[in-house]
């Protein structure tokens, strides 16, 4: 079970909802993910052409946690009033920040970031913010009374999987809340490493969405995490120089 | 009715006072959808209620895909 602000999560896998190929495989890869907690972005309706389908009216959005994000603000200001929106939906009352400061990479501003956390906490929502894999920048956003830390394991949508793995376990070991490990995910490879690693729960988009087969990849994700999970729990050995053999050494007939 | 509306210059029939009549106008009453008018957002129990004036600024967004 994980646990973000008041929410009690059965999966921790988190998915996102952009570039599927179509609604129905869209629909199929969120059914057998058995995700909690949908990602997803606001933006301006097409006016002129307004029964363009939306993704919400396909899935069972009661169904889920909705999770939506501040995807395109540069400033605080811009994070904070997307979050207002979203909540104004009425479906929704978690936040996830995301504030931009580099096109090139769309790595986060981490100024930014802290700010818009700030207020959006004092407005009472669920906040979990995207931030770089920076130790002393997570404490910070937990001592604010973020709800979750979400550092990046690589830029998004970029594949390239944990690239630090030494900053994220050091995150991972600090924290007092749950850690998602979010974006550059790229196979389920990395949501494992990053599951053994301590994370409580990895958010992923491209690497479903986009796979070839994105159905069976949302399968394959949901057991690397869980895996990864188990495999933390368990306790994995201590890495040795040397061999120690699995067999005994007495009474070998030679 | 003169109205700028995610952008766009429109020009909406006179019978265009409220929010309500903009969400009639372009048949998007069913869908979850926020409103902005003027820069502050309008809550859903008040939309017929907000009158709109020649020149307003309103914003019709949705949730769309991301992650």
């Amino acid at each position: 079970m994980l646990t973000i602000g008041e929410k009690n999560l059965k999966s921790r896998l988190l998915l996102g909802t952009g570039k599927y190929p179509d609604f129905d495989m869209q629909k199929k890869a969120v059914d057998v993910s058995e995700t909690d907690v949908l990602t997803f972005s606001v933006r301006r309706m097409n006016i002129f052409e307004p029964s363009h389908p939306n993704f919400l009216e396909k899935l069972d959005a009661k169904k889920y946690h909705l999770l939506p994000n501040t995807a395109g603000a540069k400033t605080a200001e811009e994070a904070i009033r997307t979050a207002r929106l979203a909540k104004a939906s009425g479906l929704c009352d978690m936040i996830k920040v995301e504030a931009i400061g580099c096109d090139k990479t769309l790595l986060p501003d981490p100024v930014e970031t802290l700010k818009a956390t700030e207020e959006l906490l004092k407005e009472g929502f669920t906040v979990l913010p995207y931030t770089s894999d920076d130790l002393v920048l997570a404490r910070k956003l937990e001592e604010l009374g973020a709800h979750a830390i979400m550092p990046g394991a690589s830029p998004i949508g970029s594949g390239q999987g944990i690239l630090n793995q030494f900053q994220l376990s050091l995150i991972i070991e600090q924290a007092n809340v749950p850690v998602i490990v979010d974006a550059g995910i790229g196979s389920p490879k990395d949501a494992a490493i990053a599951m053994e690693l301590g994370a409580s729960g990895v958010l992923l988009n491209t690497a479903v969405s986009a796979a070839d087969d994105p159905v069976k990849m949302a399968e394959a994700m949901k057991y690397a995490i869980k895996a990864g999970r188990l495999g933390y729990e368990a306790g994995r050995i201590a890495k040795k120089r040397y061999a120690t053999a699995s067999s005994p050494m007495e009474g070998i007939s030679v | 009715m003169k109205l700028v509306i995610n952008g766009n210059d429109v020009q909406l029939d006179e019978s265009v006072f409220t929010i309500t009549d903009v969400m009639d106008h372009y048949h998007i009453d069913n869908k979850v959808v926020i409103v902005e008018h003027n820069g502050e957002i309008i809550d859903q129990s008040i939309y017929s209620k907000c009158t709109l004036a020649d020149g307003d600024k309103i914003e019709l967004v949705q949730f769309v895909g991301g992650g």
